[in-house]
């Protein structure tokens, strides 16, 4: 079969570029120019998929966004996409399309036995059907639904193509190049305002590409392509097709979808698929136009029923015959219209009109092209199954709601309009309450919320001249309250023709004692008695109904169902549609891929790497990486076969025997100054600071208001006003920001300055017993002796020409220094210590085997230090001062801090001296104690003390300073371990802390 | 995406600010006696008010500064912005 319905002449395509397709596995031909739809059906194709719960065979209904039924799973690069629109993607060589929704062929479809069984999928099927027996959901009723209903394939395949992200400002962004978008985009463009047109379709121009027009002379086609080439030459315009403004979001927040690639044979290799644009507007003009809507009738969902004014458009554009023996199905005069455009093209269409018979321009223009009319009439059933074949149609009754003189008619297509929706989804998203216009029986906007304004037939106006003259001058007020430039427009002459009154009929009334289906939502196929059953059973709110029924949900969002379900519940209601409201209209107004949405943020793209200065040496010595916020940070050092326990437990021991070096710079830096600085530290830690002298560190606890640990860490006295504090890795970012909120908000008094340096100094950390004699070497010019040098001691150095803070400072309970140079010279700083460290047996360390160090010392951190703990539980009693008044002090005195046995940190051995504890587990009196089995604590951190040579691990323990030499089970659900073990201090090293002085 | 105009940087998106609460509580000053009730008021009791809202932001991604917001809690309407000291 070959384009039997491509007319010879006319369209927008380009007959002399031929482009070859697949559908379904068989080859056909179509246009440049052409979308899947129109070329196919320039093949005479009109079955193309099953409907979502019946099965019911579908064909095109629309011809752009307004198409509920044309869903495809289409390849793209090799990538499987589903619920791709026909009626939107643009031909390409190559592509391939096939049904979805069907199974396992479009022509003979399984699920189409729900067709015949449709008394058990009522209205809420999902609800009702498979709510029982309970056990068959997982066994019987999921996988059935997953085969046999769904809505495409979602592929597999990593996506290989390229998604992009792209921020924009304006003053105006106009949603469509209809009339009114061109109009108001041209007026505020010539004010100079930075305007940004877009079009979802390949083509400008809207309703001017179609309808039979003049604008100042010129066909509507032309005058639109005149407009958009000026735009195009404006530097303050941005002009884009293919681009769906789809989202409507706070503070004149849009967000648009362009398809950048898809339509493209060769996309050029950095050529995005799909941007995502993130557009701020001052204002927003909504140019969206409107939808036509169908008329419900008997079987309306037969291959074959179109969109009067998409039959139409595929005549007009594309070229091509929906149909050879059309019936024109309509209220209004824009079925004469499509009657008009079919005659012109050699067929002989019969119009039904709804109304009594009258006379207006087209009526008239019709009647003398001799085009067969019938008044009063309505289509009340479509024959055919895979396609219709015939129609009853009959003479309506005075009230509408009966018929009389039925007769079966042949026919091919029936095309219906039902009169026009404004597509009104973008301003409702914007927060403004949509009003119901009387005279065109649809919902219009009303107050804006946000800066937006909707025009032309998006407004409910919809005449030419009418629209022309409001949309040229709202884009020139709005534009000009932003430029302050006033450019006059001279509004353009026009040549429409005028329509007569539309008639409110929507639904035809079905023959006595038959119950063909007269669907009202095609793509989530919810027909009439589904809507009456939901009524019926009590749902009243359009919402419940809504979501009862699924009428107006999924991608297609309503477009055009929406009024005629209203319609149909304020008939059963005995209401008017006012006062049944409307549902919420929700972004994206089309689908969008996920790729767009996540753009290039994927991979490693998905959050920044942080590398210290020393990363590449790390990397070259083995290290294996463990994430620490965005920073990667060596977890330990891999020699030969060796794995984590093995090679943390060396490095551990390694710096208690003899010196170990450890990348410390993640660690979050803040340098202080200011008069005052000494009594801002003094509010923000626990502990007193006003009296530290200068060239000392010292360490600190603080608190939030309510009391809880924050943060620890040292700050060091530089100078007279200048300090350097230290936090750990984790709160790095948190503790800047609570500085800085109590220097701004609480005591801006306070002569104080807090500046983020944690990238500005790179550090190492030496640590063991011969570190001091590591240090000597490397600072042969200073004194690093314990009394010059002593622990908690501060002093700079020259390490070979570069400058270096020297900090005796230990996390490690050995004899230790962190040694700070500018991150330019980390790594230097690295290879000098490794080189001469060598004679002292120095070896890297990474955070296990620091881990490992502090725990063996009972050096609390983030497990412990865990958003639950206060001073107290932790054992920092010591740090928490008496006198002096510090930020979350009051909180301490809250009684439940207080009580006796409140938890405290303890440490953990197990009986057997060889059994690890695993991290996380419960701590229980009895091990076999009836459920709940009451919990006494949790184990907080483990190691293997590479000192005493057996596991050791830390507790948070309810009363635990009256819990030491007990015993007790740490009890592990996840790992299935009950381990018995004793309870003990949580200094397990050197309780006097003698190595760090001496 | 809420657009705000931090008053030391000017209109910045939303993804630039932290949001830091109530806008209106004052820490009760250092060293003063006061009652448990009124320490957790402090602490822990904040309104959740429908409609205008005097709020903290802050600007981690720009300038850094701590400064006021009124908004409308329901239709995200900002009204004004100021620095802590107006
Ligand atoms: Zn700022």
């Amino acid at each position: 079969m070959s384009q039997n319905f491509r007319l010879n002449t006319g369209g927008l395509i380009n007959r002399d570029k031929p482009i070859e397709f697949k559908f379904n596995g068989k080859k056909y031909i179509g246009y440049e120019g052409d979308t899947l739809a129109s070329a196919l059906l320039a093949n005479g194709i009109h079955l193309i998929g099953r409907s979502f719960k019946y099965h019911r065979p579908r064909g095109f209904f629309g011809a752009g966004v307004d198409e509920p039924n044309a869903k495809m799973q289409v390849e793209i690069n090799g990538c499987s996409e589903p619920n791709i629109n026909a009626t939107e993607i643009e031909l390409v060589n190559g592509l391939s399309a096939s049904s979805q929704n069907c199974w396992p062929s479009v022509n003979f479809d399984i699920g189409a036995i729900n067709n015949f069984l449709n008394r058990f999928f009522p209205a809420g099927f999902y609800y009702k059907t498979f709510m029982w027996p309970k056990s068959f959901w997982y066994r019987v009723y999921e996988p059935f639904i997953r085969k046999a209903a769904g809505l495409g394939i979602a592929s597999l395949e990593k996506d290989k193509e390229r998604y992009e992200h792209k921020y924009e400002y304006c003053d105006l962004l106009v949603t469509g190049s209809g009339p009114a978008g061109l109009a108001s985009a041209y007026a505020a463009a010539k004010n100079g305002a930075k305007v940004i047109l877009a079009e979802d379709k390949p083509r400008y121009g809207g309703t001017l590409l179609t309808d039979d027009v003049t604008i100042d002379n010129l066909s509507g086609k032309d005058w639109s392509e005149k407009i958009i080439s000026e735009l195009k030459e404006m530097p303050n315009v941005i002009v884009k097709n293919r681009s769906q403004v789809f989202g409507y979001y706070d503070h004149n927040m849009m967000v648009m979808f362009e398809r950048t690639g898809d339509h493209l044979e060769k996309k050029p290799k950095h050529t995005p698929r799909q941007r995502l644009w993130y557009i701020r507007a001052k204002e927003v003009l909504l140019s969206t136009g409107s939808i036509e809507r169908p008329i419900v009738f008997g079987n309306n969902d037969t291959p074959g029923v179109f969109l009067s004014a998409a039959a139409k458009e595929y005549m007009k554009v594309y070229g091509v015959l929906i149909g050879k023996k059309p019936i024109i199905f309509t209220n209004n005069d824009s079925g004469y219209e499509t009657a008009i455009e079919f005659k012109k093209n050699g067929v002989n269409p019969i119009v039904l009109d709804t109304r009594e018979d009258q006379n207006s321009e087209l009526i008239n223009e019709a009647k003398d092209l001799d085009i067969k009319i019938k008044f009063s009439y309505a289509v009340i059933v479509a024959h055919g199954y895979k396609k219709v074949k015939s129609a009853t149609i009959g003479k309506l009754n005075k009230e509408k709601i009966d018929f009389v003189n039925k007769e079966q008619i042949d026919c091919d297509s029936i095309c219906v309009s039902g009169f026009w929706t404004p597509t009104v989804h973008l301003a409702s998203q914007s927060g403004n309450k949509l009003k119901f216009n009387d005279s065109i029986d649809a919902f219009v906007p009303d107050k804006s919320k946000q800066n937006e304004h909707s025009l032309g037939a998006a407004n409910g106006t919809f005449t030419l001249q009418d629209t022309l003259k409001n949309s040229f001058n709202t884009g020139s007020e709005v534009s000009k309250s932003i430029t302050k430039k006033n450019e006059k427009i001279q509004i353009p002459n026009t040549n429409e023709r005028k329509y007569s009154a539309h008639d409110k009929f929507w639904c035809s009334p079905l023959p006595k004692g038959k119950n063909y289906k007269r669907f009202v939502d095609f793509q989530n196929d919810v027909a009439v008695s589904d809507i009456e059953v939901a009524l019926r059973e009590g749902y009243r709110s359009i919402e419940h109904v809504k979501r009862y029924t699924t009428l107006g949900m999924a991608t297609d969002q309503g477009r055009t169902s929406n009024l005629n379900g209203l319609q149909l519940v304020a008939n059963v209601e005995k209401k008017i549609v006012p006062q049944v409201g409307h549902t919420t209209f929700r972004p994206p107004f089309t689908p969008v891929t996920i790729g767009t949405i996540v753009g290039r943020e994927i991979g490693k793209e998905y959050m920044p790497t942080r590398k210290t200065p020393m990363h590449h040496w790390h990397e070259k010595n083995n290290a294996v990486w463990v994430d620490a916020g965005a920073w990667k940070r060596p977890r330990y050092y891999k020699r030969g076969n060796e794995n984590l326990f093995e090679a943390s437990k060396r490095e551990a021991k390694n710096v208690r025997d003899h010196v170990g070096i450890c990348d410390v710079t993640t660690l979050g830096k803040i340098d202080i100054k200011g008069p005052d600085a000494a009594e801002f530290l003094n509010r923000v830690y626990t502990n007193a600071w006003l009296k530290l002298p200068v060239g000392k560190a010292r360490y600190g606890v603080m608190l939030r208001e309510d009391g809880i640990v924050m943060d620890d860490g040292t700050t060091t006295r530089i100078s007279e006003n200048h300090y350097h504090m230290t936090t750990t890795t984790a709160q790095a970012a948190n503790v800047l920001s609570h500085l800085e909120y109590y220097l701004q908000i609480v005591w801006p008094e306070l002569n104080v300055n807090v500046v983020s340096t944690t990238e500005q100094w790179a550090g190492a950390a030496i640590a063991g017993p011969k570190s001091r004699d590591l240090l000597a070497k490397l600072f042969s010019k200073i004194d690093v002796s314990n009394e010059a040098l002593p622990f908690m001691g501060y002093v700079e150095g020259d390490l070979f020409g570069v400058k270096a803070r020297i900090f005796r400072i230990s996390f490690s309970g050995e004899l230790a220094y962190e040694i700070n140079v500018e991150s330019d010279f980390g790594l230097f700083m690295w290879e000098k210590i490794i080189e001469i460290g060598e004679e002292f047996n120095v070896q890297p360390y990474g955070t296990e085997a620091l881990s490992t160090l502090r725990i063996e010392m009972g050096h609390v951190a983030g497990p412990e230090l865990d958003g639950r703990t206060i001073p107290y539980d932790v054992s920092l009693e010591g740090l928490v001062s008496k006198k002096k008044d510090f930020i979350g002090k009051r909180s301490l005195a809250k009684e439940a801090f207080n009580q006796a046995d409140r938890q405290k940190i303890v440490g953990l051995v197990p009986l057997d001296r060889k059994s690890s504890i695993p991290e996380g587990s419960h701590l229980v009196e009895n091990k076999n104690a009836k459920l709940p089995n009451p919990k006494l604590g949790h184990v907080s951190s483990s190691c293997w003390s590479v000192e005493n040579n057996n596991p050791f691990s830390l507790a948070i323990l309810k009363d635990g300073k009256n819990m030491i030499g007990k015993k007790l089970f740490a009890v592990s659900p996840l790992k299935n371990t009950s381990i018995e073990v004793e309870v003990m201090s949580s200094h397990y090293v050197d309780h006097e802390g003698k190595r760090v002085r001496s | 995406m809420l657009n705000i105009k931090c008053p030391y940087c000017g209109d910045r998106s939303q993804k630039e600010f932290a949001y830091g609460g109530d806008g209106t509580i004052t820490r009760p000053k250092l060293n003063q006696e006061i009652s448990d009730e009124e320490w957790d008021n402090f602490v822990y009791l904040r309104k959740s008010p429908r409609g205008k809202h005097i709020e903290l932001w802050h600007h981690i991604a720009g300038c850094r500064q701590w400064f006021k917001v009124e908004r409308d809690t329901t239709t995200h309407e900002i009204f004004r912005t100021f620095k802590p000291e107006e």
